[in-house]
C-alpha cells in the first residue's frame, strides 16, 4: 500500500455508518446479552443481579463485577435438556436446508433457463409469498396438515386412508414448515449465480464429449457452489434458532433450542440461562461459518 | 478432390423471420485450412454451431467422414470448438481444462497426463499447468482453449474469431503458431473470422460468406485476384469498381468514360454492361507515356507503396499505389496503365 491519503470528515461519517450500526444494533444487545448470561438469576424484577447503575462508582462496579459467576453454563452443559435442544435444532434445520436445497435447486435453474422476458416475473412469483404475513402462512399449514384438516379429509374422501394420519404436531410438520417458509431464501441466491453463469461453458463442456448429466455435475453444479453455500446459510441459520414453526406446527417432542429459550425466558424467568443458551447458539453458529470463509481466502489467495 | 471430410449439403437455418442461412453448400477436405469470411451477421457463426451440433439446420444435411451428423448432440461428434470467449473452466486449473475431453472419454491416467504435457509443451504452456484460469493473461488463455479443443485429437477443429481478443502484434505472431500448429496435427480447421487479412494469411480456401449465402470459395490468391462478385471484391482488399461496356473486338476491353481498359471477357456478351474490380496496386502509374490521364487529387504514405486518388474523369477517382521512391504532389498529371488481366470482370449483382 502507498501511502495513505488522509480522509475528509465527511469520508470518514460514511464508513463509520455502518460500523456504528453494527455496533449499536448488533454488538451492544450481545454484550448486554453476554453480561446477563453471567449474572444470578433472583427473583425480582428484572430477575437478575448484578444491575450497574449510571451512578456506580468504579469501586461499586468492580465490586458488583465480583459476583459474575458462570452458572448459567455449566447448567448448559449439566443439563441434557439443553444438549438436546441443540442437536435437535441442528439437525432439523441441517434436514431442512437439504430438502430446500434439492427443492429450490431445479427451480433456480428453470428459472435460469427460462426466456430472459420471463425472468422477472418468475422472480416475482418466487418472492409473492412474502406478500403475507409470515404467521398466517405458518397457521395456513396447520389447516392443511391437522387431523381434520384438508390433506387427511382429501384422502380420507379418496378412500386412501381409513384413519387421518398423524401429521400435525410432529417433527415433519416442523421440516415442512421451514422448507416452506424459507425456500425463498435459497431460491433467489441459487437463482442469482445460476443466471450470471456463461452459458457457453455449458457447451464446451458437451462439445469436449460430456454427456448432459456430466454437464451438470462438472460444470453446472461446481460453479454454482458460492450460491448453495450463500442459501445453506440463509436458511440453516435462521432454521436452528426458528421459534415460531416448531411451537405452532411442532408437538411436544420437538424442543428446537428457540423453544427452550423461550421457555426459559418467559416461564422459568431464568434470563442468565435463556442469555447463555443463546450466546452459545451464536457461537455454535459462528464458529464453522468464520473458519469457512477464513479457508475459502487462503484458497483463493495462495493456490 | 477425395471424398471431402466435411460435406454441407444445402443447409438453410432461421431464427424467427431472420435469415441465417441459405442452400449453403461447401466441402472440406481432411487437413484443409478453411477459413468462413464474412461481415458480422453473415450466417458464418451459425453454420459453424450447426456443425458443432448447437443448432439443427431446418433444412440440408450436414455429413462428417460420410455420416450424416443430424440428431447427433454435440458430445458425440468428432468436432472440437474454440469459443470465442474461449470459455475456459474458471474452476479448473489449466491442467484439468485440457484434460477435459480426455477424461470424458475415459482414457487412462497415464495416457491423460501423456497428452496433455504433450499439450502444454507445443503451446508454450508447460509452466502453467496448475496456473487457475484467472491468472493467464489473453494469450495464454487463447493458447489454453486451442490445446483443450484438440486434445482429445479431434477430426475436425472449428476455430470461432480465434484471434479476436488478442492485440495486433500478438496477432500476428499467433497466425504463425496456428497454422504450424495446424500442419503438425494434421487436423482439419475451420476458422471463422471477420477479419480478411486474417483468412487470407492462414487459410487454404476461404468460404466468403453475405447474408446467409456463399459467395465464393477459392484460395487466397484467386478470391483476391479473381473475386466472383462485387461483394467479394470490395471486401477482400481494397478495389477499384470501374463500369463500363464489354467490346469483344479484337482484343476485349472495357469501354469506359475515360477509355479502354483491357481485361478478360470471361462468357459475358459482347455489349454488356459490365463492372471490372481492379486492385490499386495493379495500375501502374507513371509521369508520362502512354496511358490514360488523371490528376493527383490526394495521396497516403503507406510505407512500401504510396497510395494516389486519381481523377481520371469529372465524376470518376481511381486510387492507385505509386511504387516506393516515387514522389507525387497534389495536382500532378499522371499517366495509369492497365496490364492485360489486372482486373476482374463481376458478374452483374443478382
Amino acid at each position: 500500500m502507498s501511502a495513505r491519503r488522509k480522509l475528509s470528515l465527511g469520508e470518514r461519517l460514511v464508513i463509520a455508518a455502518p460500523y456504528l450500526w453494527i455496533g449499536a444494533f448488533f454488538l451492544a444487545p450481545m454484550l448486554l446479552i453476554a453480561k446477563i448470561s453471567v449474572s444470578q438469576s433472583v427473583l425480582a424484577r428484572p430477575p437478575y443481579r448484578p444491575i450497574f447503575e449510571p451512578s456506580d462508582s468504579l469501586a461499586a462496579i468492580w465490586a458488583k463485577a465480583q459476583t459474575f459467576t458462570f452458572d448459567a453454563y455449566r447448567a448448559l452443559v449439566s443439563d441434557t435438556l439443553y444438549l438436546e435442544s441443540y442437536l435437535y435444532s441442528l439437525t432439523i434445520a441441517a434436514v431442512s436446508t437439504l430438502i430446500t436445497l434439492i427443492i429450490a435447486y431445479p427451480f433456480a435453474l428453470a428459472m435460469a433457463r427460462a426466456p430472459e422476458r420471463l425472468r422477472p416475473l418468475l422472480i416475482g412469483l418466487a418472492a409473492a409469498p412474502f406478500w403475507t404475513s409470515f404467521l398466517i402462512r405458518v397457521y395456513a399449514w396447520i389447516a392443511l396438515l391437522k387431523d381434520e384438516g384438508l390433506i387427511n379429509n382429501a384422502l380420507m374422501a379418496l378412500g386412501l386412508i381409513t384413519a387421518p394420519l398423524q401429521m400435525f404436531a410432529t417433527t415433519g410438520a416442523v421440516v415442512v414448515g421451514i422448507v416452506y417458509s424459507y425456500l425463498p431464501f435459497m431460491l433467489l441466491p441459487l437463482y442469482a449465480v445460476l443466471e450470471r453463469q456463461d452459458p457457453s461453458l455449458r457447451e464446451a463442456a458437451a462439445d469436449l464429449g460430456a454427456s448432459p448429466a456430466q454437464v451438470f455435475l462438472r460444470v453446472t453444479l461446481p460453479l454454482s457452489r458460492e450460491g448453495v453455500v450463500a442459501g445453506a446459510l440463509l436458511v440453516f441459520i435462521p432454521a436452528v434458532g426458528e421459534f415460531v414453526i416448531p411451537d405452532l406446527l411442532g408437538g411436544s417432542e420437538t424442543l428446537m433450542i428457540g423453544r427452550t429459550l423461550w421457555n426459559d425466558f418467559f416461564s422459568n424467568h431464568d434470563w442468565p440461562a435463556a442469555s447463555a443458551a443463546a450466546i452459545v447458539l451464536v457461537a455454535v453458529l459462528m464458529i464453522p461459518l468464520l473458519l469457512w470463509e477464513r479457508a475459502r481466502l487462503a484458497d483463493e489467495g495462495g493456490a | 478432390m477425395s471424398a471431402p471430410l466435411l460435406s454441407i449439403k444445402s443447409v438453410s437455418k432461421k431464427f424467427g423471420a431472420v435469415v441465417a442461412l441459405e442452400e449453403v453448400s461447401l466441402d472440406v477436405g481432411a487437413g484443409e485450412f478453411f477459413a468462413l469470411l464474412g461481415p458480422s451477421g453473415c450466417g458464418k457463426t451459425t453454420l459453424m454451431r450447426c456443425i458443432a451440433g448447437f443448432e439443427s439446420p431446418d433444412a440440408g444435411t450436414i455429413a462428417l467422414s460420410g455420416v450424416d451428423l443430424s440428431g447427433v448432440p454435440p458430445n458425440r461428434r468428432p468436432v472440437n470448438m474454440m469459443f470465442q470467449s474461449y470459455a475456459l473452466f474458471p474452476h479448473l486449473n489449466v491442467f484439468e481444462n485440457i484434460a477435459f475431453g480426455l477424461r470424458r472419454q475415459g482414457e487412462t491416467r497415464d495416457a491423460i497426463d501423456a497428452r496433455v504435457n504433450e499439450l502444454l509443451a507445443m503451446t508454450q504452456l508447460s509452466v502453467f499447468g496448475h496456473r487457475r484460469i484467472a491468472e493467464l493473461s489473453g494469450g495464454q488463455k487463447q493458447r489454453v482453449a486451442l490445446a483443450r479443443a484438440l486434445a482429445p485429437r479431434p477430426k475436425m477443429l472449428l476455430l470461432d474469431e480465434p484471434l479476436g481478443a488478442l492485440d495486433r502484434k500478438l496477432r500476428e505472431e499467433t497466425q504463425f503458431q496456428l497454422k504450424e500448429i495446424q500442419r503438425r496435427t494434421q487436423t482439419s480447421f475451420v476458422i471463422v473470422t471477420h477479419d480478411q487479412d486474417e483468412a487470407l494469411a492462414l487459410a487454404d480456401r476461404i468460404a466468403v460468406m453475405r447474408a446467409g449465402r456463399v459467395e465464393q470459395v477459392a484460395g487466397p490468391m484467386e478470391i483476391y485476384d479473381r473475386p466472383a462478385t462485387r461483394f467479394v471484391a470490395g471486401f477482400v482488399g481494397e478495389t477499384n469498381f470501374i463500369e463500363g461496356r464489354l467490346d469483344r473486338n479484337g482484343a476485349a476491353a472495357l469501354i469506359t468514360e475515360f477509355g479502354r481498359i483491357p481485361c478478360e471477357p470471361g462468357n459475358l456478351p459482347d455489349g454488356a454492361q459490365a463492372t471490372l474490380s481492379v486492385r490499386p496496386e495493379r495500375i501502374g502509374v507513371a509521369r508520362d507515356g502512354e496511358g490514360i490521364v488523371g490528376f493527383v487529387e490526394d495521396f497516403v504514405f503507406r510505407g512500401e507503396t504510396t497510395l494516389l486518388r486519381v481523377r481520371v474523369a469529372s465524376n470518376i477517382v481511381l486510387r492507385a499505389a505509386a511504387s516506393h521512391g516515387e514522389r507525387h504532389a497534389i495536382g500532378d498529371s499522371v499517366r495509369l496503365s492497365f496490364p492485360p488481366g489486372a482486373g476482374a470482370l463481376l458478374a452483374e449483382e443478382r
